[in-house]
């Protein structure tokens, strides 16, 4: 890294990187257009054009009795998700990798294969009756641990898989200086898997929709299943503009997650 | 039988909490379904004289305030639960009523509600399409009303104001299960711009489908214009069946199932004919957009098209006019809809062709308000679902905007002012047909969905109705399967 | 805790001890066991009855035995899915997304900082917006009428997800779904050594080889760990169903759409839990077939 060629080929290399680099971002860009501007139009259709500009799409979910609301909701049920989630996987990949239990990646390749039956369709009757037997219909909470049951083996997968080759010698010099193993867990770990949870749960419609029964509970992604016909018509004007609105907190928590942890391991773990 | 009832016995357990009270409960009122139809629990003993006086009831419907069926959710908690209150409160009853909205997709809605009766809470009270009510009946979701809320159902005035035809929506072997309280009727639709510039007259009206043939070639001689739309794709859904293949079955004369035999029926010419119909649109004449077909939001894409002019001939239902082309509000408006949108009836193959040798058909569909068997206030939830669908409570809750409700004294009133809705109110109803509410007809209705779709992609109807057959017979099983038409 | 005085210190350098760790992992198991394992469960025994949502047997379920089971494996439609599924799955995930997210994080690991900084956001913008917002995304960038794409291309009226289904959600997964592998490769390129990389270098070795010799043995782990996470992803992902609705003629009905339509068009719980338990078979030969691969490693790593 310290040397620098300027030999041709090197050029040439450098020619062919950016040359990729520029077509990936159009890659990448070219969907999100529809996002920028749509919202902003009048009258929307599926291209991408801001033929009359205006910003009543946003007044009208403005005065929308669960539009704003169901995104607080969302930040409820991701950010509970995301804390159990975490700090319930965390904590039992630490225990896994540490302590030799037999038949460990059995159960937790069991349990990780079990996970997409719950996510899929048709355990909704289970998961409801469930929740009903409870008495976690129309609770948050319920919606919570439905997700963080689903979520937890994936998250103990790739924690473990960090923690199992995490140096013991890190391991043994953090704990020298006093640090316990949930502050090492929460340096070296949270901001891998910190997005997936949240990011699972924020586009989930089927779950809370069949477990919340009032509406003032609904989190966004329910709520913009609501902006259609009778007949299943689309009204793009508020689904762009909602969109858009139910795009930001996520893109916010990207950006506070890149700008506090720069979305990757600490650079301090070496070999 | 004695077997096979334990095991189910067995799985209600899995299925359902209270399993053995519910296998119970369902025996009696089966038992009491038999000999004598009042006497349910739940309902059998209703007595308006010694009701509770404070009964709290919750309804809820796929309606949601600022999204679908915004209208309707803000009349119910704005004006409906208000009146109903009153009206209560002058008979000495203090009623709690509050809505539940919901205003999802309608498959999310039906799964909902059928997990929420099925766990045997559910809300008192609540809308369902005309065509969930058989399924919901045979699962016990749904009990005859007058099982629920005693004999005065059948008493009640206004069912003299909806006709024999609506009320079907709402009936299940015979029995009223639900309140029907709006329906809907499909026509065609025409552009009468692009009619003129193909020298086609602006009040169009075709006596067969030969007569749409030569109006699509003539309008095929405009360049950018899709003669005709008729919806023929699977991801259309539903929209498909309804809109599309059954009416042009109604008009061969035909139909999916029969009522007296209680049989589905095999596909025989009138099938194949409707088949043949879009065979003609979508490959032979090559009037219609099959990509249009296919595409996941062709629905959506079809109504912009429309409104921008570019399609010619279009069947649909009066929704299209009401929510979609609307100029104040739909979702493609149209602002010059009331000038340049004409209607005209859907003809059938030849005149007198059609069911009941009509000349001209048409298919409808429409929602019930019913009563969950399980309430702890049947009589405070019928007195909610008559006071909903009396004549006041109807004017009100179509509010300015012109609807077809079930009641015919209303729409007389009310349609006066809307052309397009009075022709669907006087000419469409009179002729019109409905879905048979049986609990297979969804999945009948995706056989017919594949049927279509094959033969817009270039399969001949008789193959695809062959295919039909067979998927119909392994469906409902040979035995339910009846010689065709 | 007798297990963890010194015989097993080795296995043990935290200093957890057993009854600890257990502690620990409690609260993990406790919500699996009740909100994973039971409701999985009691999926699969639906499985084996008739039960649907609505209708007769919604009242009266009873066993159908392994009726279920062998009408799906019989039916023709589900062979054609399940072939559908793996291209799917090896061409978005085994390959698109696995290779693209390792191009992105090799090629950023020393790129300027805006630069890095760019292409992160988008790539990682295109994995957290929610599903149904990126359906409507791509809808609108692929619409024969007035798509971007068309535009750009100067290709008006070609329907991209009719004419070429498959290939459009390979794509569109591709674009969705980088984002994770790029994320743990970078983490995982964090952990080779610069100082291995910088005698590689000083020995001559060209990138290739440096990838070859020092990069891939020290990543294979997560490697195999990224692949056998997005293969069971993007095997259960339904988000396709948004832009092709598994159409056209069910050209691009993957398993997950076609359990989708059997369990909530159709309310075919039954039938759709059987077909997510033969998923979950197809899952478990996935991840043994990973695990093997994950065993040899550790195998060599002793040698």
């Amino acid at each position: 890294m310290t040397m620098r060629d300027t030999t041709t080929g090197a050029v040439v290399t450098k020619i062919g990187r950016y040359t990729f680099l520029s077509v990936l971002l159009g890659f990448f860009a070219l969907p999100m257009l529809w996002l920028a501007s749509a919202p902003f139009n009048a009258h929307p259709t599926l291209n991408v054009s801001i033929s009359s500009f205006t910003l009543h799409n946003f007044s009208v979910l403005l005065k929308d009795p669960y539009a704003l609301p169901s995104l607080w909701n969302s930040l409820l049920l991701a950010g509970g998700t995301a804390l159990l989630t975490v700090g319930f996987a965390a904590a039992a990949a630490y225990a896994l990798s540490r302590v030799r239990v037999p038949g460990r990646d059995g159960i937790l390749y069991a349990l990780l294969l079990l996970s997409s039956i719950v996510t899929g369709t048709a355990a909704m009757v289970p998961l409801f009756q469930l929740a009903f037997k409870l008495h976690l219909i129309d609770s948050r909470l319920g919606v919570i641990l439905v997700f963080t049951g689903g979520l937890i083996p994936a998250a103990i997968f790739i924690l473990k898989d960090f923690t199992d080759s995490t140096p013991k010698s890190y391991e043994e010099s953090a704990r020298v200086f006093g640090a316990t193993p949930f502050q090492i867990i929460r340096h070296i770990v949270l901001p891998l898997i910190r997005p997936g949870p949240v990011v699972n749960v924020w586009g989930s419609f089927l779950i809370p929709y069949i477990l919340v029964r009032n509406p003032d509970k609904y989190p966004a992604a329910v709520v913009l299943y609501t902006f259609y016909t009778e007949g299943g018509q689309p009204n793009l004007a508020l689904i762009s503009a909602f969109s858009l609105l139910y795009s930001i907190p996520v893109i916010l928590l990207y950006l506070f997650v890149s700008h506090r942890y720069g979305f990757r391991f600490h650079g301090g773990i070496k070999r | 039988m004695g077997a096979r009832s334990a095991r189910s016995r067995n799985l209600r357990d899995l299925t359902s909490p209270t399993a053995l009270t519910a296998i119970a409960v369902a025996a009696v009122t089966l038992a009491a379904g038999c000999s004598s139809s009042t006497s349910a629990p739940g309902g059998g003993n209703v007595n308006s004289a010694n009701q509770p006086k404070n009964p709290t009831l919750v309804i809820t419907a796929n309606d949601i305030s600022g999204g679908k069926n915004a209208a309707e959710a803000d009349w119910i908690t704005k004006t409906l639960i208000p009146d109903f209150v009153k009206a209560e409160a002058a008979k000495g009853i203090t009623a709690s009523v509050t809505f539940r909205p919901n205003g999802v997709d309608d498959n999310a809605y039906k799964s909902k509600l059928a997990l929420d009766l099925q766990s045997g809470t559910g809300d008192d009270v609540f809308a369902l399409d005309g065509i969930w009510v058989g399924e919901f009946a045979d699962a016990g979701y749904l009990k005859p009303l007058a099982d629920v809320a005693g004999t005065q159902v059948n008493d009640w005035d206004g069912w003299k104001q909806i006709p024999n035809a609506v009320q079907a929506l709402g009936e299940y072997q015979g029995k009223r299960y639900g309140v029907p309280n709006g329906t809907d009727g499909r026509v065609v639709f025409y552009n009468k711009k692009l009619f003129a510039q193909a020298g086609l007259p602006a009040d169009w009206q075709p006596k067969s489908w030969q007569d749409i043939y030569d109006a699509a070639d003539k309008l095929k001689t405009l360049s950018g214009v899709t003669p005709i739309q008729w919806d023929g794709g699977v991801p259309m859904g539903e929209a498909t069946t309804i809109q599309g293949f059954l009416p042009l079955l109604a008009g061969a004369g035909g139909s999916l199932y029969d009522a007296d035999k209680g049989k589905w029926l095999k596909p025989g010419k009138a099938f194949t004919d409707a088949l043949g119909f879009y065979q003609k649109v979508y490959a032979t004449g090559g009037y219609g957009d099959s990509v249009l077909q296919q595409d996941a939001k062709g629905r959506d894409k079809s109504f912009a098209e429309f409104a921008a002019g570019k399609i010619g001939i279009y069947a649909e239902s009066d929704y299209m006019w009401r929510s979609v082309l609307n100029p104040s509000g739909g979702t493609a408006p149209m602002a010059d809809r009331n000038t340049g949108v004409g209607y005209a009836l859907i003809p059938a193959e030849t005149p007198g062709s059609g069911v009941r040798d009509q000349d001209f058909v048409s298919y409808s569909g429409g929602s019930d308000w019913s009563i969950n068997p399980k309430t702890k206030y049947p009589q405070a939830a019928w007195d909610f679902l008559a006071f909903m669908n009396s004549k006041a409570e109807t004017e009100s809750r179509i509010g300015g905007a012109a609807k077809i409700t079930a009641r015919a004294d209303v729409n007389q009133d009310v349609l006066a002012g809307d052309p397009m809705l009075k022709l669907v109110s006087e000419k469409v109803l009179p002729i019109t047909s409905f879905r048979p509410s049986q609990a297979a007809y969804n999945d009948v209705s995706a056989l017919v969905q594949k049927a279509v779709a094959a033969v817009v992609g270039g399969t001949g109807p008789a193959e695809a109705a062959a295919a039909y057959e067979k998927g119909l017979e392994a469906l409902v099983g040979a035995g339910s399967v009846a010689g065709g038409s | 805790m007798a297990r963890a005085a010194s015989p097993a210190a080795a296995e043990d350098p935290a200093g957890l001890g057993r009854a600890r760790a257990a502690g620990i992992a409690a609260p993990a198991l406790l919500v699996v066991l009740a909100f994973l394992v039971f409701p999985a469960l009691w999926t699969l025994y639906l499985g084996t009855t008739n039960y649907r949502l609505t209708g007769f047997a919604a009242r009266h379920p009873h066993s159908v035995g392994t009726d279920n089971y062998t009408n799906v494996v019989k039916d023709p439609a589900f062979h054609h899915s399940l072939w559908l599924t793996f291209e799917y799955v090896l061409g978005s995930a085994v390959i698109g997304q696995a290779l693209l997210g390792f191009v992105i994080a090799w090629m950023l690991r020393d790129a300027a900082g805006w630069l890095k900084r760019l292409v992160e956001a988008l790539v990682l913008l295109a994995w957290i917006l929610p599903s149904s917002v990126v359906a409507f995304l791509w809808v609108a960038l692929l619409d024969r009428d007035a798509g971007t794409l068309n535009t750009l291309l100067h290709t008006p009226g070609t329907a991209w997800a009719i004419e070429h289904p498959m290939s459009t959600i390979i794509v569109f997964n591709i674009w969705r779904g980088t984002a994770f592998s790029m994320l743990l490769y970078s983490a995982a390129l964090t952990g080779v050594p610069p100082s291995q990389l910088a005698t590689a270098r000083m020995f001559g070795a060209n990138q290739w080889q440096q990838l070859r010799d020092v990069v891939f043995p020290h990543i294979r782990g997560h490697i195999l760990t990224n692949l056998l996470l997005i293969s069971l992803w993007t095997f259960n992902d339904f988000t396709p169903y948004q832009i092709t609705a598994g159409g056209p003629d069910d050209k691009s009905d993957i398993l997950p759409v076609y359990i989708y339509r059997t369990a909530l068009f159709d309310g075919q719980m039954g039938l759709g839990a059987a077909i997510s338990l033969l998923m979950l078979v197809i899952n478990l030969v996935v991840a043994l077939v990973y695990l093997r691969l994950l065993r040899e490693r550790r195998l060599e790593r002793v040698v």
